[in-house]
């Protein structure tokens, strides 16, 4: 049930996000502060959930195959590999390391 | 969903600024078919995220339809993964959608819908077709490229999550085939074209270090919360730093040197 809770906000929020931006009038949205602001807002939320979902197992911090599978994904960004590459190669090489270790 | 939040150049419309006010329809589809059936694939590592995640079938099935966002979907799994409660789950993935809206003030007066339509254009307001919509050089063409981007990721984006979701039924223990490490990733491939300049970059910082920071003293699902605060802190110091230059410069120091 907290699930459908989960789902049910989310989706009511992210719609509402959308539909505002295309019924409002121009010009609320376009102060120089909160346009800056709602650029960088992903920016950060993107990097703490990278962060988050490589190091973290429950409450603890801990280094294992995931982390040698985001360097590799690291890697393939650095090198311009199109988006589905990036998340196989993070795939691959997580499972590989957690095969072999 | 590889997210920008400014229209980018090579956002599958190389030619759109040489092609000019006459650019021919079939152009304007083959880029929207570019990034709508790339990006469209893509719904498969999250169907298998969200069946790894513990959603059922259904679950993911209906996120994919109505959320229709990827960063906020694979938020909301990880969340929920991670036993973080509902709320806290959903802001989070709430406030990654946030910049949505932004992208709909922009698209509203290239697309200039009629009131009627707007409801339903809106679930498709999204990085993808507002990076193929905006370089367009006409009306027509950013109302093709903004309908045929939607349509192709919607469909593409909704049967490979139902795809992945029942893929990963039959991969039995998803993390033995690294499943585990495709929402970081999604998040980093994501990440990466944000990170354009010192201030972006400050931010993502700050961010990983609050988060991994607070990760063992907060309940799940605060942490990444709490880390979002890294964007206003950085354009505050950011700010006072400027003012600290400019007021150097006014006294009396030869200019440029307070840079």
């Amino acid at each position: 049930m907290t699930v459908w809770i989960a789902i049910g906000l989310t989706a009511v929020g992210c719609y509402l996000a959308k539909l505002l931006g295309l019924l409002v009038p121009a010009g609320v949205l376009e102060r120089p502060l909160v346009q800056r602001l709602a650029a960088l807002l992903p920016v950060a939320l993107l990097a703490a959930l990278t962060a988050q979902q490589t190091f973290a197992d429950g409450q603890q911090l801990v280094l294992d195959a995931r982390a040698a599978g985001l360097a590799a994904a690291a890697l393939a960004l650095v090198l311009r590999a199109p988006f589905l590459v990036v998340v196989g190669t993070a795939v691959v090489v997580t499972a590989v390391v957690r095969a072999l270790f | 969903m590889a997210e920008q939040t400014a229209p980018p150049p090579s956002a599958g419309a190389p030619d759109a600024r040489d092609a000019g006010p006459g650019k021919p329809d079939s152009a304007v589809v083959r880029d929207a078919l570019g990034v709508g059936i790339a990006v469209g694939l893509s719904g498969f590592a999250f169907g298998v995220t969200s069946a790894g995640a513990g959603l059922t079938l259904l679950q993911s099935c209906v996120m994919s339809l109505l959320v229709f966002t990827g960063a906020s979907q694979f938020a909301l799994v990880g969340a929920l993964a991670a036993g973080g409660n509902p709320y806290t789950a959903a802001a989070g993935a709430f406030f990654l959608g946030i910049r949505n809206a932004f992208y709909g003030l922009r698209l509203s007066q290239l697309l200039a819908l009629p009131r009627a339509l707007r409801p339903l254009a809106a679930q498709w307001v999204i990085d993808e077709t507002t990076a193929v919509t905006l370089p367009q050089p006409t009306r027509r063409a950013a109302r093709i490229g903004f309908t045929v981007t939607g349509l192709t990721l919607y469909a593409l984006w909704n049967l490979t999550t139902l795809a992945g979701a029942l893929g990963a039924e039959a991969l039995g223990d998803t993390n033995a085939w690294g499943l585990d490490a495709a929402g970081p990733a999604v998040f980093l491939a994501l990440l990466a074209p944000m990170l354009k300049s010192t201030t972006e970059r400050a931010t993502a910082g700050v961010a990983v270090l609050l988060v991994l920071g607070l990760l063992p003293v907060l309940p799940a699902g605060a942490p990444v919360l709490v880390s979002a605060l890294a964007a206003p802190l950085v354009l505050f110091l950011k700010g006072r730093g400027k003012g600290a230059t400019e007021e150097t410069v006014i006294e009396g120091t030869a200019p440029g040197e307070g840079r």
